[in-house]
């Protein structure tokens, strides 16, 4: 990169499965107030641009921006919406940072879920309007297809999958933010019911309604706020195609050119050896083994073996959702991304309390905007 | 100035339309074609893609730029929805600047695309759902009852004449006659036309208001080395703002749009301009309704408040004017396809000052120029000011 970008301050509220006691713009306040104490600023002075990550429908308004300003302080500044996962906001505060224009930007993304009382059928008009709504079938249909696709093209066992359910909410147990820890075995998930076969109930993430914010800074800035800033070395993003019928089903592309892409800016040669753990998008428990893959952390085929030989829990070589990742700590809907990149701010801190890992040095967060779409992001972190 | 300079080097648009045939992906992929085959390029030249598109209420589409990113041309690539409203339009070529003055991207591929044809029967339907669930949806509000709002203060805050605004109308829709891709132009259209068409929501008449309309634009933006062999007319971006007030829209004074204001100096800053109105030669500021062109003149500090609408009755605002405005026959006249119109504009700026708008082109061979754009509930200002 050519001007060095840290995070500064993160805040986060949450996550819980309903929040009744809390509106979406408390959660934003909440989490708001913590980043910016964290970094010491005063949003209406010092920050020069405000990313806000939201898709219109998850919210229930139209052009949500509107209604994201006053509580983040934004009033009478630069403020926009990426509609896109949370890292794609990420990566758009990065690239601001990066033109010289900027020296702190704010990065938010939030869920509330709970208030979506029909998430399925919401989903249901994210496909394609004239090819593929008229099915009318659940959305994760689509799951099911392609994680079956996943387990034929690279000899995985459903075992397999079903162990990174175990081991993910076996480590939100560690987790205060998670709200989906849970002692279950590989048998308990191979034994609930069907979804969409093979995809079976506990291997979907439930959902969760929070909010987080990032507080990003050029260099000098950065070190004038903070004796640990976090720095960005890399971000990727990329998209395979949206139709159904044309797109790679085995391969998760769209993660393999993201991380490509991350690795490049970062420098990073050879991924598995130079990053020391991962949080990955697990919306669906095959997603996980399929993004290892994709993103390069271990060869194509080998991520379900290596889960169920323990690689990637907690105490493995090369820990993987540390935090319980979305199976773990629920869904956030866009914000699923930045609970990501929060758990690999939090781990190279060394804030992570009970899951905390030994002196990781490079965490890499990845995350996929879910079912249908192919649309991923990345972000490599270091400290 | 950015570290990395950044400049327009192609643009292309579809037709405007009341209703198009064509999908919203084939709208965005005609204009996207158009836009590369401008400068000779071709996909594999672009590292990245840039949508803006306003409500995913209007095509009944969840995620929308993901639906439309193939049409856009982003397999493969990078890519990303920046959204702002109405104010999209011109927020998508900003995003596309930080995309490149970041140092991450040579080549962008910025496109807009709005089809409002597929919300039945009106997308006024769809607007109901830009108000806060709790205080003002139940209310029904309609777009053109709170404009009827912010146009009567406008009025009555500098004692102004109708006939003056309705000048800008008449302006527009007859630049937009000798526009090839305009949904509305008329030649023949009087000032006597206007006041006499259907009120809508007093002062609002329908001849004040831009039509519902299907279209799409893009534009090519390069890093400075690419520009350079790409073109010997790149047109540099010199400076972007923009600016978000209070969603409490009721708490504000509707008569000045504070944000254009933020937002335009946002801009001026970067691209050095201290004296707007002797700096910037040619104007594309946002006119979904007739009085908001004179509104954005005045939040762009181009004239003192209360005072554009005389200039535009007087002549100063026409493509011989002083200060040309809406060469294009802007949103009132070429249409008003909600993301897609703002780029418009910036490709308006495009074509005028490489002397390429045939019919249209201003006298005077202009340096400089600005297009703007507003949304969200009358909140947001966003700001481009290019130059050659």
């Amino acid at each position: 990169m050519i001007r060095e970008v840290a995070i500064v301050g993160a805040g986060w509220s949450g996550f819980r499965s309903i929040t009744p006691d809390l509106s979406y713009k408390e959660l934003m306040y909440e989490a708001a107030v913590q980043a910016y104490e964290e970094a010491g600023i005063d949003p209406r002075r010092d920050v020069d641009s405000f990313v806000t990550v939201a898709e219109d429908y998850n919210e229930g308004t139209s052009i949500f921006d509107e209604y994201v300003p006053d509580q983040l302080g934004a009033l009478h500044r630069p403020v926009h919406t990426i509609s896109g996962e949370g890292i794609h906001g990420l990566a758009a505060a990065v690239m601001q940072i990066l033109t010289g224009r900027f020296d702190i930007v704010v990065v938010e993304g939030h869920s509330k879920a709970s208030n979506i009382l029909t998430l399925p059928y919401i989903l249901a008009f994210a496909f394609d309007p004239v090819f593929n709504r008229p099915l009318a079938a659940h959305p994760y249909y689509v799951a099911g297809m392609e994680m079956m696709r996943y387990l034929v093209e690279t000899g995985t066992t459903h075992r397999e999958c079903a162990c990174v359910v175990a081991k993910n909410r076996n480590n939100a147990l560690l987790n205060p933010l998670a709200g989906f820890g849970a002692a279950i075995s590989v048998d308990d998930v191979l034994a609930s019911e069907p979804v969409a076969e093979p995809l079976k109930r506990l291997e979907c993430a439930g959902h969760s309604d929070g909010a987080i914010v990032f507080v990003l800074a050029e260099s000098a800035t950065a070190r004038a706020l903070t004796d640990a800033p976090i720095w960005v070395r890399g971000v990727g993003w990329a998209n395979d195609t949206f139709w159904l019928e044309s797109r790679s089903w085995g391969l998760a592309r769209y993660a393999r050119d993201a991380a490509q892409m991350a690795y490049r800016t970062a420098g990073i040669k050879s991924p598995r050896a130079e990053i020391d753990f991962a949080e990955v998008d697990d919306t669906f428990a095959y997603k996980e083994l399929q993004h290892l893959e994709a993103l390069g952390l271990c060869p194509p085929g080998a991520a379900g073996e290596w889960t169920a030989a323990g690689g990637t829990e907690l105490s493995g070589e090369f820990p993987v959702n540390p935090s319980g990742g979305a199976l773990g700590e629920g869904h956030l809907l866009d914000a699923t991304g930045l609970a990501r990149a929060l758990e690999v701010v939090l781990q190279l801190r060394g804030e992570a309390g009970q899951r905390q890992i030994a002196d990781p040095e490079v965490g890499l967060a990845f995350g996929w905007r879910g079912v249908p779409t192919t649309g991923g992001a990345a972000v490599i972190l270091t400290n | 100035m950015s570290r990395n300079r950044v400049a327009i080097v192609g643009a292309g648009m579809t037709k405007f339309v009341r209703r198009a045939q064509e999908t919203a992906k084939e709208l965005a992929w005609e204009a996207a074609h158009l836009a590369l085959e401008s400068c000779e390029m071709t996909l594999d030249d672009v590292d990245a893609v840039v949508i803006g598109t306003a409500p995913d209420a209007f095509d009944g589409v969840h995620m929308k730029s993901e639906y439309l990113s193939d049409g856009c041309g982003a397999w493969g690539k990078p890519v990303m929805r920046g959204y702002v409203g109405g104010g999209t339009g011109v927020f998508a070529p900003i995003q596309g600047w930080y995309h490149v003055a970041s140092g991450l991207f040579d080549t962008v591929l910025v496109i807009c695309e709005e089809k409002m044809s597929s919300c039945q029967p009106h997308p006024q339907a769809a607007f109901l759902t830009i108000f806060d669930h709790t205080t003002e949806r139940p209310l029904k509000p309609n777009l053109l009852w709170i404009f009827a709002l912010e146009m009567n203060a406008y009025m009555n805050r500098y004692g102004l004449d109708k006939r003056d605004i309705a000048t800008v109308s008449v302006k527009n829709k007859r630049n937009a006659a000798d526009h090839p891709a305009a949904l509305l132009g008329d030649p023949n259209i009087t000032v006597e036309d206007v006041l006499n068409s259907e009120v809508l929501a007093w002062p609002v008449q329908r001849l004040d208001v831009s039509p519902v309309t299907d279209g799409a634009v893009a534009v090519v933006m390069c890093a400075e080395h690419v520009a350079r062999r790409a073109t010997n007319k790149p047109v540099w971006i010199e400076g972007v703002g923009w600016s978000l007030d209070t969603a409490y829209w009721t708490n504000r004074d509707l008569s000045y749009p504070v944000y254009v204001e933020e937002a335009a100096r946002m801009a001026y800053e970067m691209a050095g301009i201290t004296e707007p109105r002797k700096q910037i030669h040619i104007a594309e500021p946002y006119d979904p309704f007739d009085y908001k062109e004179l509104h954005h003149l005045e939040g762009l500090l181009l004239f003192d408040r209360g005072k554009a609408p005389e200039a535009a009755a007087a002549g100063v605002t026409q493509r011989d004017g002083d200060l040309p405005v809406c060469p294009s026959g802007g949103l009132l006249g070429v249409g008003n396809p909600i993301a897609a119109a703002g780029l418009m504009k910036v490709a308006e700026i495009f074509w005028q000052l490489r002397q390429e708008a045939g019919a249209r082109q201003v006298p005077g061979r202009p340096k400089r120029g600005l297009a703007q754009a507003w949304g969200d509930l009358m909140q947001v200002g966003t700001v481009v000011v290019m130059g050659v």
